[in-house]
C-alpha cells in the first residue's frame, strides 16, 4: 500500500475520501482550513465553502438526513458559531454518518482565544475522537463514521495546530463506496419539539453510557485507545499531541494510556491502568478534562499541579516537570527585536487605515488580516472580539455614547467576515435607527486563512464562476441609503468620503474595494525608489507601517529612507506621506 | 544518520515551507521516519516563522524545543539569533546574510543588532553563512533562496546530491526546475 507524508489536515481529507463521504461544507479557519481545501482534489466528494460555520454544520446535517456520509470542518471558535445546530443534532442523530472536525489552537498561533473544544463535546453529549498524528487522523476519521452510524450521533473529531499542521507518514487505502442511505420521513426522530426532544434526551443519556462502555472495550480492540506498558513506576494518560510529546520525553521510562476517544472517557480502563503504575500523571493541554474525570473515578493523578493550563506543551516541558531536567542551550547577549506579523507590502488595508489615521476615530474591529492594523504604527483598532462583532458592537458603543460618538466611530470588517456574520449586525443598525458608519474592506478573498473564495467574489471553492452577492444591492435591500465605494489607494478620496458619511444622520456603508495584493491575477506597479537628493530622513513614510520601507545609513553617514525592491509592489500609499516628493517610480 | 532535528526559520513569506517539505521528502527517500511541523495562518504575514523537520528510526513529537536542533537553516540573520537557543551546543547554523528590518526596528523603537552572525559564532557555534539572495538571483530567480540554502545544508550534512536533486525535481513546478537545480548547485558548491 502507498505511503505518503501528509499534513494532519490532508490525512483527514484522505480519511473522508476512504470513508465514502459525499458532502463537505466548511468555513475556513486556521488551523482547520486545509482539510476542506484538500477535499477538493477528490472528485467523488462534493465540497463547498459556506458563509459561516453554522451554515456549514447545517448543510452537513441536511446531507446526513439525505442519507449521505457528510462532514464539516471549523476552528475552535467556529464551533461556537455552529454550537446551536450541534446541540440539537446530538438529540436527533444521523441517517448517513456525520462528522465535524474542530481544530483547537493551544498557544494561539492564529486565534483570539484558547478555548478547549472538548467542553462542547461534553455539553452536547456527543463522542469526540482525537488523533495524535496523521495516520491517526486518517484512521480516526474513518472510525468516526462507523461510530456515528452505529450510535446514531454526530461525531466530533478534535484536532490541534500541531496535528493539523504537522506532516507524518500515512498508509493509504481504497475508497469504500458507501451507498446513499434510504430517506424515510420520521417526525419523532427528526423534528425536535418538546415532546420529541424529551424522549430524545433520554436516548442521548443512554447513548452516552453505551459510548462509555465502547471506550472501555471496543475502542481498545480497534486501537483507538491503547495501553503501552514499559514501566510500573510512571504512568501517563494523554491524548492527541500531548501523547506524542510525552512519548518523546519519557520514552520507555513510563507506561502510557493513549486515549483516542476523549468524550466520553473510559472508566474501567483508567481504573485498571492506575493499578499498574506507582505514580500516575494526566498530561493534557488547556483544560483539566481527563484529570477531573479521574478524580471523579477516585483515581489519584498528578496533573494541573505541575502542568499549566496555558499554551502548548512540548517534550521539554514534560521532561522538566516529570524527570526534572532541562537541555542546555546557547543565546546571544543582546536584545532581539520582536518580529510581529504585519500587513503585506501592497496591502489595500494599509491605504484605508492610513487615510483615516489622523481622524481620531473609535475603530470597532473584526477578525481578518486587517486586525494587524491594530498595531503601531497604524494603530487603527479599539476593539476586536469575534467574527462579525465589529458591526454590532459599534451599534452598542454608539447607543451607549450617543450621536456625537457615532460621528467619530467606524466599524472595519472584511468581505468574508461581513458575509459570515456582519450582515446581521448591519440589519440591527438599520432596524433600530442607528446612524453608524460601517466600512467593508472588500479585497475579493478570504485572506488570513490563505485565500479562499467567498460569496462576494463570484467563485466557488474550486474556482468555478458562480453568482456573486451584490454587496451594494444587499445593503440597499436592508435599508441602507448611503452606500459609497472607495479605492483605498486613493487616500484623499477615501478620507473625504468617510468624513462625509460620518456626518450623515443615517447609517452608511463604505466599501473599500481593491483585491488582495497576493492574488495571482493582481498586476503590480514597478517598485518605487527614494530620491536620496530629496529625502531628508524625516521618517514620515515610516508611518504607513510598510515592511518594504526602512531607514538606511548612507555612505555620508546620513540616514535616509530606503525601499526594498524585492518587497515593494508599487502601491504608492507611501508617496502620499512625502511632502518633498522624494518617493517616485524607478 | 540515526536521527536529526532541523529547525528552519525565517520571515513569513520567504518560502520556508517549501524547504521543509523538501527536507522531509529527502529523509523519507532515505528510509527514515519523518515529522514536519509547519506554520500557517497569521505569522505567515511577515512575522517570525519556524518549521521543524525531524527524522529518525521512529519520531514521536513533531516539534523541536530548546537545545534540541542539530541544524538551523535560517533565511534571515536576526532570526538566526532569535532561534539560537533551540540549537544544540554543537549544532550548526546555516544562515542567509540578508537582513530584514522588523516593524519595531523600522519604527525606531528597537535596534537591529550589528554583526549578529558573528555574535553567534563567538558563542562557539559553527556558522555557515552566504548571501543566498545574490546566489538565487544568479541562478535566475530571487525566489530560489530556499533552494540555495538547501544546497548548503546538503553539503554540510553530507546528504546524497542526486537524492536531493531528485526531490527538488519532484517537488517544484516544472518550469522552475532548471533555476532551482542551478540554485542548489550554487549552494552546494559554496
Amino acid at each position: 500500500m502507498e505511503k505518503k507524508l501528509l499534513l494532519g489536515n490532508e490525512a483527514v481529507a484522505r480519511g473522508l475520501y476512504e470513508a465514502g463521504v459525499r458532502v463537505v461544507s466548511s468555513y475556513p479557519g486556521t488551523p482547520s482550513t486545509e482539510i476542506t481545501e484538500s477535499v477538493t482534489k477528490y472528485d467523488e466528494i462534493y465540497s463547498e465553502w459556506a458563509p459561516n460555520e453554522k451554515v456549514a454544520f447545517e448543510v452537513a446535517i441536511g446531507a446526513s438526513f439525505g442519507g449521505a456520509r457528510s462532514f464539516c470542518a471549523m476552528k475552535h471558535v467556529g464551533l461556537n458559531v455552529a454550537a446551536d445546530p450541534l446541540y440539537t443534532a446530538s438529540y436527533i442523530g444521523v441517517n448517513g454518518g456525520m462528522v465535524c472536525a474542530v481544530a483547537d489552537d493551544p498557544g494561539m498561533h492564529s486565534s483570539q482565544n484558547e478555548q478547549d473544544s472538548r467542553r462542547h463535546a461534553i455539553a452536547a453529549k456527543v463522542p469526540m475522537l482525537e488523533p495524535s498524528d496523521s495516520q491517526d487522523a486518517l484512521d480516526f476519521t474513518k472510525a468516526a463514521y462507523d461510530l456515528s452510524e452505529r450510535f446514531d450521533t454526530p461525531v466530533l473529531l478534535r484536532l490541534s495546530t500541531r496535528i493539523s499542521h504537522s506532516r507524518s507518514l500515512v498508509t493509504l487505502s481504497e475508497r469504500n463506496n458507501v451507498e446513499l442511505k434510504k430517506y424515510e420521513r420520521n417526525v419523532m426522530k427528526n423534528v425536535m419539539m418538546p415532546a420529541m426532544a424529551r424522549k430524545a434526551h433520554a436516548k442521548v443519556e443512554e447513548r452516552n453510557e453505551a459510548l462509555t462502555l465502547w471506550a472501555d472495550t471496543e475502542a481498545f480492540e480497534l486501537g483507538i485507545n491503547r495501553e503501552e506498558i514499559f514501566s510500573d513506576e510512571i504512568g501517563v494518560i494523554a491524548a492527541g499531541s500531548t501523547y506524542a510529546y510525552a512519548r518523546e520525553a519519557l520514552g520507555e521510562k513510563a507506561s502510557y494510556l493513549k486515549l483516542g476517544i476523549v468524550n466520553p472517557l473510559p472508566k474501567k480502563a483508567i481504573i485498571d491502568f492506575a493499578k499498574k503504575v506507582k505514580t500516575l500523571y494526566v498530561i493534557e493541554e488547556l483544560d483539566d478534562v481527563i484529570e477531573t474525570h479521574c478524580i471523579k473515578l477516585g483515581v489519584k493523578v498528578i496533573g494541573r499541579e505541575i502542568f499549566s493550563p496555558l499554551g502548548e506543551y512540548n517534550q521539554s516541558i514534560i521532561a522538566k516537570a516529570i524527570l526534572g531536567f532541562e537541555k542546555e542551550c546557547v543565546s546571544v547577549d543582546c536584545d532581539i527585536p520582536a518580529r510581529p506579523p504585519v500587513l503585506c507590502p501592497g496591502c489595500p488595508h494599509r491605504g484605508l487605515y492610513y487615510a483615516l489615521k489622523d481622524m481620531n476615530l473609535y475603530v470597532s474591529g473584526d477578525i481578518g488580516c486587517y486586525t494587524l492594523g491594530a498595531q503601531a504604527p497604524l494603530s487603527m483598532m479599539d476593539t476586536c472580539v469575534c467574527m462579525g462583532a465589529s458591526v454590532s458592537a459599534l451599534h452598542g458603543y454608539n447607543t451607549a455614547r450617543g450621536s456625537e460618538a457615532a460621528k467619530k466611530s467606524i466599524a472595519v470588517i472584511g468581505d468574508s467576515t461581513f458575509m459570515h456574520s456582519g450582515i446581521t449586525g448591519l440589519i440591527d443598525i438599520v432596524y433600530n435607527k442607528g446612524i453608524s458608519t460601517v466600512i467593508v474592506l472588500d479585497n475579493s478573498i478570504t485572506g488570513m486563512t490563505g485565500h479562499q473564495n467567498n460569496p462576494l467574489n463570484g467563485k466557488t471553492i474550486k474556482g468555478d464562476p458562480t453568482t456573486a452577492v451584490d454587496l451594494e444591492a444587499l445593503a440597499r435591500a436592508i435599508g441602507i441609503n448611503r452606500i459609497v465605494v472607495v479605492d483605498p489607494f486613493d487616500i484623499k478620496a477615501t478620507k473625504s468620503a468617510v468624513a462625509e458619511e460620518l456626518l450623515a444622520e443615517e447609517p452608511s456603508l463604505v466599501i473599500s474595494r481593491r483585491p488582495c495584493a497576493l492574488l495571482k491575477n493582481v498586476k503590480h506597479e514597478p517598485s518605487l525608489v527614494v530620491d536620496s537628493d530629496k529625502c531628508v530622513g524625516c521618517k514620515m513614510c515610516l508611518k504607513v507601517g510598510c515592511p518594504a520601507i526602512s531607514q538606511k545609513k548612507q555612505e555620508n553617514g546620513r540616514t535616509k529612507a530606503f525601499i526594498d525592491p524585492n518587497q515593494c509592489l508599487g502601491c504608492g500609499v507611501c508617496v502620499e506621506t512625502c511632502r518633498l516628493d522624494a518617493i517616485k517610480k524607478a | 544518520m540515526n536521527s536529526i532535528n532541523i529547525l528552519i526559520v525565517g520571515v513569513g513569506g520567504q518560502g520556508t515551507l517549501l524547504a521543509s517539505k523538501l527536507m522531509g521528502k529527502i529523509f523519507i527517500d532515505a528510509g527514515m521516519d519523518v515529522k514536519v511541523s509547519e506554520v500557517h495562518g497569521m505569522s505567515q504575514r511577515g512575522g517570525s516563522v519556524v518549521t521543524y523537520v525531524r527524522a529518525g528510526e521512529k519520531v514521536f513529537s513533531p516539534v523541536i524545543d530548546k537545545g534540541e536542533a542539530d541544524v538551523m537553516i535560517s533565511f534571515e540573520a536576526l532570526e538566526s539569533a532569535r532561534w539560537l537557543p533551540y540549537l544544540k551546543k554543537d549544532g550548526v547554523v546555516i544562515s542567509n546574510t540578508a537582513q530584514i528590518d522588523p516593524m519595531p526596528v523600522i519604527m525606531g523603537n528597537a535596534t537591529y543588532p550589528e554583526q549578529v552572525l558573528s555574535m553567534i559564532a563567538e558563542k562557539g557555534i559553527k556558522v555557515v553563512s552566504a548571501d543566498a539572495l545574490s546566489l538565487a538571483e544568479q541562478a535566475g530567480s530571487a525566489k530560489a533562496v530556499n533552494i540555495v540554502l538547501l544546497g548548503i545544508t546538503a553539503r554540510q550534512l553530507g546528504l546524497d546530491k542526486g537524492t536531493c536533486i531528485e526531490a527538488i525535481r519532484a517537488t517544484v513546478p516544472q518550469k522552475t526546475i532548471e533555476t532551482n537545480e542551478k540554485a542548489f548547485e550554487l549552494g552546494y558548491n559554496l
